[in-house]
């Protein structure tokens, strides 16, 4: 399976804590149920910090090829 | 060349170079044709006095005098008619006929696919400038056009709307296949300017919100020559990478004229074939374009394009938060309910041991799952909870009933009673309160 996005995983962390909070769950679902949603949760954190922050420019060397360096833009 | 000129007016003819087609002229021509002249001649010149030597002019000859004359004349005109006739607006050069209600004449545009921003037809009405000229081989006169303009309309307004109709046709506007922005880009390309305060907008806007966000800068230039091609290859490029999620293409403010390249079909068409979702962001809130026609949103500003582009990290971050404290309210609420529903069978079945061992037994076995269950996560979670502090209490079903508000249960029906309509009269009810329950039997179902 294709790894979640962001978007999905907090509509699916969401989901689970609607469900648990109907209080309609046997209790083993219940526990399996939380334990998923913290799961989830932590999932979410974790894609929040994925990236690095790089701010790049594509620059075109001698040879014409192309790669990215770091960007400032002037004031 | 001199004899010719004697008989046109004098302020036109001086200064008139040679023409190298005139001396290639064959003699015979000139021969043949003064010999029928002559004949003609000779039949007045018994009435008139006709001059001893009459100049006979070959047709070219004429012709290039004629020409001569008229571009000398009419070097720089201004001329307001329809266009008809125009035949082919593939070719390199416009050739077309200027008319009005009573004449017409033939007009040519040297480079006028390059030149000119917008399309010719027939009927639209012109205001063109250039000199007058003949085209030898026809013998026509015709207007040779370094400028026009539109009548009633500037030249760029008039190529906008022209193109914004002809892609609109295409479908290349279509509402249906605008392409939903990512929620969380990774990686967000931009195709700007480097110098521009676009992109200094564009990157403080981005890392405000979002600080880890990732940015990448195609630089281009954004107006000028060359312009529109640039910015329609850079963004080919960045749907060749394969890393950007989102693309934000634009300027800042500026004139009609700055902002033409985004008014351009190559970067329209450079947008509409673009895999990776663009938003457009282009001059001013007031600054309409073609390309914010064809992108996927269209953000008044560059700045408005970066909130568009990434949501705020801190709004993500607490929702994530309240989710998590939300699913230690659940749980907890849960455990409660089937803790005590469990301790209220207990507690009203007489004599339990001796009537319903199989039932205790089941029902022990479930207490001491619960038990577990609630104890080993239990205390945890609850020093979790008060960690995430607040005023979690409120929103428990508990501090509710603290206020007097009690929970209706029956045999036979599931959760809580919502409405009345589920119990029957007669039927035996549970009431639990903030503090122990009560069995109740129903009298009366009042129909909500």
């Amino acid at each position: 399976m294709a790894e979640r996005t962001f978007e999905q995983s907090m509509e699916e962390l969401e989901k689970v804590v609607r469900q648990l909070e109907k209080g309609e769950l046997s209790l083993d679902s219940s526990v399996a149920a939380f334990e998923s949603g913290i799961k989830l949760a932590k999932e979410c954190e974790k894609k929040l910090t994925e990236a690095k922050g790089k701010v790049e420019q594509l620059v075109k060397d001698e040879s014409g090829k192309t790669r990215a360096q770091t960007f400032e833009p002037k004031d | 060349m001199e004899q010719s000129s004697l008989n046109f007016d004098a302020p036109f003819e001086e200064g008139i170079p040679a023409r190298k087609e005139r001396e290639a002229i064959p003699k015979t021509h000139k021969v043949k044709a003064r010999a029928e002249v002559e004949v003609e001649a000779e039949a007045v010149v018994v009435d008139v006095d006709v001059p001893a030597e009459p100049h006979i002019f070959t047709v070219s000859e004429l012709t290039f005098s004629v020409r001569d004359l008229l571009e000398n004349r009419f070097p720089d005109v201004w001329v307001t008619g329809e266009v008809s006739n125009f035949r082919n607006p593939e070719h390199k050069h416009y050739y077309f006929s200027l008319k009005d209600d009573q004449s017409q004449m033939r007009a040519v545009v040297f480079n006028g696919k390059q030149r000119i921003p917008f399309n010719l037809e027939d009927g639209l009405e012109l205001i063109c400038h250039g000199k007058i000229s003949v085209y030898s081989a026809r013998g026509e006169y015709q207007i040779i056009i370094d400028h026009m303009e539109p009548k009633g309309k500037g030249a760029l307004q008039l190529a906008f709307e022209q193109l914004k109709k002809k892609l609109e046709a295409e479908g290349l506007f279509a509402k249906e296949r605008k392409r939903a922005l990512p929620f969380l880009p990774r990686k967000i390309g931009v195709v700007t300017s480097p110098t521009g305060a676009a992109i200094r907008d564009i990157i403080n806007v981005l890392t405000r919100r979002f600080p880890t966000i990732e940015i990448l800068l195609n630089p281009v230039r954004v107006q000028g020559d060359g312009a529109a091609a640039e910015i329609a290859e850079a963004i080919a490029e960045m749907n060749l990478r394969g890393d950007i999620d989102l693309l934000i293409v634009g300027r800042g403010g500026g004139s009609l004229e700055d902002l033409w390249a985004f008014n351009e079909e190559a970067v329209a068409r450079a947008i509409f074939a673009s895999e990776i979702p663009v938003i457009s962001a282009v001059g001013h809130e007031i600054d309409f374009t073609i390309a914010d026609f064809v992108a996927d949103v269209r953000a008044p500003t560059p700045s408005a394009a970066a909130e568009i582009a990434v949501p705020r990290k801190e709004d993500l971050e607490n929702e994530i938060t309240d989710f998590r404290r939300q699913l230690f309210i659940a749980i907890k609420n849960d455990l409660q309910t089937k803790w005590s529903d469990v301790q209220k069978l207990k507690g009203r079945i007489i004599d339990p041991s001796r009537r319903f061992p199989d039932l205790i037994l089941r029902l022990d076995g479930f207490a001491e799952r619960l038990r577990l269950a609630v104890t080993g996560r239990f205390q945890a979670w609850e020093q979790l909870l008060l960690k995430l502090g607040s005023n979690l209490k409120h929103l428990s079903p508990m501090h509710i009933m603290e206020k007097g508000y009690a929970v209706v249960t029956a045999k036979g029906v599931e959760g809580p009673i919502k409405s009345a309509k589920s119990l029957k009269e007669g039927a035996g009810v549970d009431i639990r309160f903030y503090q122990g329950f009560a069995a109740a039997k129903v009298t009366k179902i009042i129909d909500g």
